[in-house]
């Protein structure tokens, strides 16, 4: 059924590109362009080695855009966290998309959502990520990521960022409280080789809030974590 | 010995010819890739007739210019003949005027008549082909006596090329548009310049920008270019001979695709006789800043036997275009040292003019139309446009982009210092007025004229009546300079001088934050285009069209402010 709802928002928004996409100033053919980031990172902290593979990027033109992501997490040589998403993202201002479309996780559980929500760049240079989703089951939750740049050098420079989730009730299901869930500040030290490759070192810290805390307690899991590693961001 | 000639296949038919011409210049032209190695790494790039640039084609004013082009790549190109008065068809962008590009292994004969004299280029209008080496110079020679006196005469064809092909460089631009300025703020300049400015100044800028969310740095959007003059490198050193005494005629020619140069010869002041192949009175400076797609003809006179180095430097200051002018072969002048790189500033913005804008909002509204200059309808004089003149001489001290780090004591061309050599036929004043905004957004790459792309749904083409003055304002809200470039007609540059004696110009370089007015007639029929010669902001959408009706079969030429008087008509013929 999900993998149905995934192809179908898939096509739908490779239809939406190919159809609507810009036009070539000379030849009136289509301009289609595409960024890919693709990290792959494994580092160690107070719950042992964890590995990281995300992917995030688009392809389109200046309007229209098939935004694609991953993110998946592995420990212990299981997968652990696994997100695909597949979104339909619209210019509708000089710094902001909107988007829309489908998430579907494998792990922790079974789960697919609807996606809305906005990226772009907000004043004094955040990368802001903002997603509304809404589960099968009708459940709502929201993330929210920030992220900025500060170059030492033209190679050298570190990247603050945070992310925020929430949820609007309880999701049993997920151990989810109502309200913030949890949160995670990190901090990145890239080194860049090239534009298309940056070795980077990540330092980062997860908490749970509230609810979501508490479950995690009376089930014995730890509230926080904290992990160092070792990462590759690779850009084509 | 002159210019290098090119007459391989140059076939001069003139006495078989059943045209009305007096002569016919025939040239042939060859659109190849091939493996070119100018950086040390070889790489596929476009050659005509086997050369980066192409050949300088050399041809007479009054005669019959014929060139066959012959398409040997995979995929469409054209030619377009910057800065030439011709007919639509020949004019060679295709899906413009009935042409439509030469497809592969296809020959299209371009025909058209010599309507003028002076240096001009030619280059690809397709794609991104021209950053890739389909671009050369071309000379037009005067039919009869030449207003410009010299014993030697080189075309200087300053040019970027670049390891990564143009469609590679677009693609890098919209991954990620700051992916070749390696000249970005850092934390360190930062604090540099609380030390230098004190903290509450710098906080403010830092804010200022952040809050724009745009980069003092945005001199140029693409760096990693080896600066060509006529195809060679600095160290292959191209080398104009002279004897000292000679008068030298130089025509500077950038056809860069992306480059804007601080242009000067250590320690020989230029004379500019022509600007963009237009006479113009003879101004001497040390040096100009040499917008995309101008040409400039200067004429120096070295005196000793000494070599001078002739110095394009990018505006970014990443590298240098260098040449030699010298008594032998061999020879080199001092070499150059980089002046520093500016930084762009609020006043680049437009902020501080008075006229605030908008940035943070690319969608303008459609060209602003309004006929203004009712009373001074049947003025032959024309004090009432004095306010405007002032436009294109707005050298905004605060600028950061036009710091050249001109040296103390040496003087700079300004636009305003050009003036034309012959009075301009057309000095109607204009019966209305078209802002034509210049917009973009960095953060995506995005260009666009009056807030659309070229090919935008509701992209519409500037519509003006045969034979119509108008005059033509641009506004620039971006933090870049936008060298716009009009085909098929010669604009008059509003800039301060008489009007009978504005400068014709095919390249008004506007700069960042400022507004530039211009004067055209538009007595030539169809459609053309005009758009940022910075490639990638063309090819990103900075794009739009002139459509010139075509001229009333009654013979009377009305203009809009004509309609709006009823019946007071010009004959201007």
């Amino acid at each position: 059924m999900t993998i149905t709802k995934l192809m179908i928002a898939v096509s739908l928004a490779v239809w939406l590109n190919t159809a609507v996409a810009d036009a070539d100033p000379h030849h009136k053919g289509q301009q289609i362009f595409h960024a890919f980031w693709l990290e792959a990172q494994y580092g160690g902290g107070n719950e042992g080695g964890i590995a990281h593979l995300d992917l995030d990027g688009w392809i389109g033109g200046d309007t229209h855009k098939l935004w694609l992501k991953t993110e998946t997490k592995q420990q212990k040589g299981r997968l652990k966290e696994n997100e695909l998403w597949a979104m339909y993202s619209r210019n509708v201002a000089e710094f902001w998309d909107v988007q829309a479309g489908f998430r579907h996780d494998t792990q922790p559980e079974s789960t697919s959502y609807a996606v809305f929500g906005v990226h772009g760049l907000a004043p004094y240079f955040l990368k802001t990520d903002a997603h509304l989703f809404v589960s099968d089951y009708g459940d709502v939750t929201a993330r929210l990521k920030q992220s900025t740049h500060l170059l030492f050098t033209q190679q050298f420079g570190i990247e603050p960022y945070y992310r925020l989730d929430l949820a609007a009730q309880r999701v049993d299901r997920q151990e989810l409280g109502r309200g913030l869930t949890s949160g995670r500040l990190g901090l990145r030290f890239n080194y860049e080789i090239s534009r298309e490759i940056t070795p980077y070192l990540d330092l980062r810290y997860d908490r749970k809030f509230g609810g979501t805390a508490r479950i995690a307690s009376s089930n014995d899991q730890r509230r926080d974590s904290y992990t160092v590693s070792l990462g590759l961001r690779l850009m084509f | 010995m002159t210019i290098i000639r090119f007459w391989l296949t140059t076939v001069l038919a003139a006495s078989l010819s059943f045209s009305a011409f007096a002569n016919q210049t025939e040239y042939t032209l060859v659109i190849d890739r091939e493996a070119v190695n100018i950086t040390g790494k070889t790489v596929d790039r476009i050659t005509i007739n086997g050369t980066i640039p192409g050949p300088i084609l050399e041809f007479t004013e009054g005669d019959e210019a014929v060139v066959h082009v012959i398409n040997k790549l995979d995929e469409p190109t054209s030619v377009h003949w910057h800065g030439l008065l011709l007919p639509p068809k020949m004019d060679g962008v295709p899906g413009m005027g009935g042409f439509s590009g030469i497809a592969p292994g296809e020959t299209f004969t371009y025909r058209f008549p010599l309507r003028q004299n002076g240096t001009y280029w030619y280059h690809a209008h397709s794609g991104t082909q021209e950053q890739d080496g389909h671009y050369a110079g071309m000379i037009i020679h005067p039919k009869d006596h030449s207003p410009v006196e010299a014993d030697r005469d080189y075309v200087v064809l300053i040019s970027d090329f670049h390891e990564h092909s143009g469609r590679r460089i677009m693609q890098n631009l919209k991954k990620s548009p700051h992916y070749y300025n390696f000249s970005q703020r850092t934390v360190g300049d930062f604090f540099a310049d609380v030390r230098q400015q004190g903290w509450s100044k710098v906080w403010r800028d830092a804010r200022d920008w952040g809050q724009m969310r745009m980069s003092p740095t945005d001199l140029a959007d693409v760096s990693g270019y080896t600066f060509l003059i006529n195809g060679k490198t600095a160290e292959q050193n191209w080398t104009g001979v002279f004897k000292p005494g000679e008068r030298i005629r130089l025509r500077f020619i950038n056809a860069s695709a992306m480059s804007i140069y601080d242009l000067r010869i250590k320690g020989l002041p230029m004379t500019v006789v022509q600007a963009d192949g237009q006479y113009v009175e003879p101004v001497t400076v040390d040096e100009l800043r040499f917008a995309v797609a101008e040409t400039y003809d200067v004429i120096v006179q070295p005196q000793s036997h000494d070599a001078f180095t002739i110095v394009a430097e990018s505006i970014d200051r990443t590298g240098f275009a260098l040449g030699t002018l010298a008594p032998e072969i061999g020879m080199r002048g001092p070499q150059p040292t980089h002046r520093p790189r500016a930084l762009l500033t609020m006043a680049d913005m437009g902020h501080g003019h008075g006229h605030d804008h908008d940035h943070s909002n690319p969608s303008h509204s459609a060209p602003s139309e309004h006929s203004g200059h009712e009373g001074h309808e049947g003025h032959e004089g024309h004090e009432g446009d004095s306010q405007h003149q002032s436009i294109g001489i707005l050298e905004s001290s605060n600028s950061g982009w036009a710091q050249a780090g001109t040296p103390e004591g040496h003087t700079a061309l300004r636009y305003a210092d050009l003036r034309s050599l012959t009075r301009q036929p057309d000095n109607r004043p204009p019966s209305r007025e078209i802002v034509v905004t210049l917009d973009g957004s960095m953060e995506r790459f995005i260009w666009t004229l009056d807030g659309k792309k070229f090919g935008d749904p509701d992209f519409k083409p500037i519509q003006l009546d045969y034979n119509e003055r108008v005059r033509i304002i641009f506004q620039n809200n971006t933090m870049m300079a936008h060298p716009m470039h009009l085909h098929g007609m010669f604009m008059q540059l509003e800039n301060g001088q008489h009007p009978d004696y504005l400068p014709s110009k095919h390249v008004v370089n506007v700069p960042p934050g400022q507004q530039m007015s211009v004067l055209l007639t538009a007595d030539e029929p169809g459609e053309w285009m005009f758009h940022c010669h910075l490639l990638y902001h063309m090819a990103a959408g900075m794009m739009g069209v002139m459509a010139v009706a075509e001229a009333d079969p009654t013979g009377e030429h009305t203009g809009h402010h004509q309609h709006h008087h009823g019946g007071h008509h010009h004959d201007h013929h």
